[in-house]
């Protein structure tokens, strides 16, 4: 379980998030929602000490998450990565060895196999030799869940991973969180389409630069709670409407 | 091809060519390793900006008579230290406050070298001086390149992660930042070294031409490090050639040899495809 506490965040001096406090459960896959600009980023972020945080405590599965980071995969935004580096999908793949091996040690022949074999679990192995620029983006994206697999996880954070990508690669990546899950790993996801909430995720949160509410999707994600979070025409809209009063 | 006849009999005869050759081959292998990591994190600014801030630290060792390598490291890395500092403790970009930082240091550099010595070593200094290496500056270049070289090997997994996925690097707990100021530690003593046979004007050059022209033929990043040396070690001998047979200055014709090898590969390299789209 990924526990956050009292986390404050700010930017210059405009608080994102304030006096969060939210449980993520091992065996789940968690979706966190909320409007743009809500610190759905921020907070996974801040938890994975990539932002500084004003305060607050972030735990996994009792440890300061510190002091856990060979346990922790993250797979964040596509956009913020440069690809016309020189790097062959393999490759990338690969770094996900980096962690565990450490220093001074090169990838081997075990590591390599465990790349090959995570290139086929997305159903990328023709394109191992390919320069990762030359890729669409749910090929691209498939790659980076294809090192995290090679990470070996315990806790995987997901940033808005279904933003433009083909139905073909969702699905496949989908398959692998319910993999996941099913291994008693912790899988939080970042969303920001509201259309396959119910489908995907097991547990939810829902943000607004605090929790609005967070629980199990058939109890939280309701008219209610998105409401509160987004705006009542949304809402509306997602869900059966009631009598518009006007 | 008389005149290839003529440098290799000089050659043969000269023993400062041949220590320029053999300096020369050194920067070039260097700073197309080097510059490869420094164009592919998109620091092209940052490595103009070291290899001029090093200035003071030449002036001062010039002075106190001790190895410019530690006078320059002194200084490259203080450079860096403060463009990071500043960059991090305020609204400025970083392209700015390696603007603002590069050219105090330069500037501070000037004076301390007026005050040092006279205008000769200035000229040398600015535009390199390879038909005057020493055989300690040789000793000197050798050891720069063995240190480059065990860096990169030692290194290379993390040389690769932090330049292509900072933000990977960091959540598996790798310190980026001592990597970053490693490589920057390690590209002063590139220029130090560079300064000899290009000078400090046209270092940037050499790590950025020799890279840039490996990155348009590989996808690979071991093939471009390799790649990127090759271009910097012929650019270096024939634009040595070229320096002696037509009394060039040697910077700004190894300078050239490097241009002029980017220049072709831009047009008839395959990722540049510039012939393709031509037809």
């Amino acid at each position: 379980m990924l526990s956050i506490q009292d986390l404050t965040v700010a930017y210059d001096d405009t608080p994102v998030l304030t006096d969060v406090a939210v449980n993520f459960n091992a065996g789940k896959i968690t979706g966190i929602i909320g409007p743009n600009g809500a610190g759905k980023s921020t907070m996974i972020k801040a938890a994975l000490g990539l932002i500084k945080a004003k305060a607050g405590t972030v735990t996994f599965a009792g440890q300061p998450l510190k002091a856990s980071q060979q346990k922790v995969a993250y797979v964040e935004q596509r956009k913020e990565l440069d690809l016309t580096f020189p790097i062959a999908v393999r490759d990338v793949v690969t770094t996900g060895t980096y962690g565990k091996l450490g220093l001074f040690k090169s990838p081997g022949k075990a590591e390599k196999a465990a790349s090959r074999d995570a290139l086929a679990q997305v159903a990328l192995t023709e394109f191992a030799n390919r320069q990762i620029g030359n890729l669409s983006g749910g090929q691209l994206q498939r790659v980076f869940v294809a090192r995290a697999i090679v990470q070996d996880a315990e806790l995987i954070i997901l940033d808005e991973p279904f933003v433009g990508i083909d139905l073909q690669s969702e699905t496949a990546i989908m398959t692998i969180l319910r993999a996941w899950r099913d291994a008693g790993k912790t899988i939080v996801v970042v969303h920001h389409d509201l259309n396959k909430v119910s489908a995907y995720f097991d547990e939810l949160v829902i943000l607004n630069h605090g929790i609005v509410a967070a629980g199990p999707t058939a109890t939280v994600y309701n008219a209610q709670n998105i409401a509160a979070a987004f705006s009542s025409d949304l809402s509306a809209v997602l869900f059966t409407p009631q009598e518009v009063t006007s | 091809m008389t005149t290839v006849t003529t440098f290799i009999s000089a050659l043969g005869k000269y023993d400062f060519l041949q220590s320029a050759l053999l300096t020369a081959i050194m920067v070039g292998l260097m700073s197309g390793i080097i510059g490869s990591f420094i164009i592919l994190r998109g620091m092209s600014l940052m490595g103009d900006a070291i290899s001029h801030a090093v200035l003071p630290g030449v002036a001062i060792a010039y002075m106190l008579g001790i190895n410019i390598l530690i006078g320059a490291s002194v200084f490259g890395i203080l450079a860096a230290l403060l463009i990071g500092f500043v960059a991090a403790h305020s609204k400025i970009k970083t392209d700015t406050s390696i603007g603002v930082v590069f050219s105090a240091f330069y500037a501070l550099g000037f004076i301390l070298i007026s005050m040092a010595e006279s205008a000769t070593n200035l000229h040398h200094i600015l535009f390199g001086n390879i038909l005057a290496v020493s055989d300690q500056d040789i000793l000197t270049t050798a050891i720069v390149l063995a240190i480059v070289i065990i860096f990169v090997v030692a290194f290379y997994k993390e040389l690769l992660i932090t330049s292509f996925d900072e933000t990977f690097a960091r959540t598996y707990g790798l310190n980026v930042q001592l990597i970053h100021y490693a490589l920057m530690l390690v590209l002063t003593l590139v220029t130090v070294s560079a300064l000899q046979t290009v000078g400090i004007i046209l270092v940037v050059a050499m790590l950025i031409t020799p890279a840039a022209t490996a990155f348009l033929w590989t996808d690979h990043l071991g093939k471009m490090l390799v790649l990127a040396a090759t271009v910097g070690v012929l650019a270096s001998i024939v634009g040595l050639y070229l320096s002696y047979t037509f009394n060039w200055a040697s910077g700004p014709a190894i300078v050239i040899v490097a241009a002029a090898m980017f220049l072709l590969s831009f047009i008839v390299s395959p990722k540049q495809a510039f012939l393709r789209f031509r037809r």
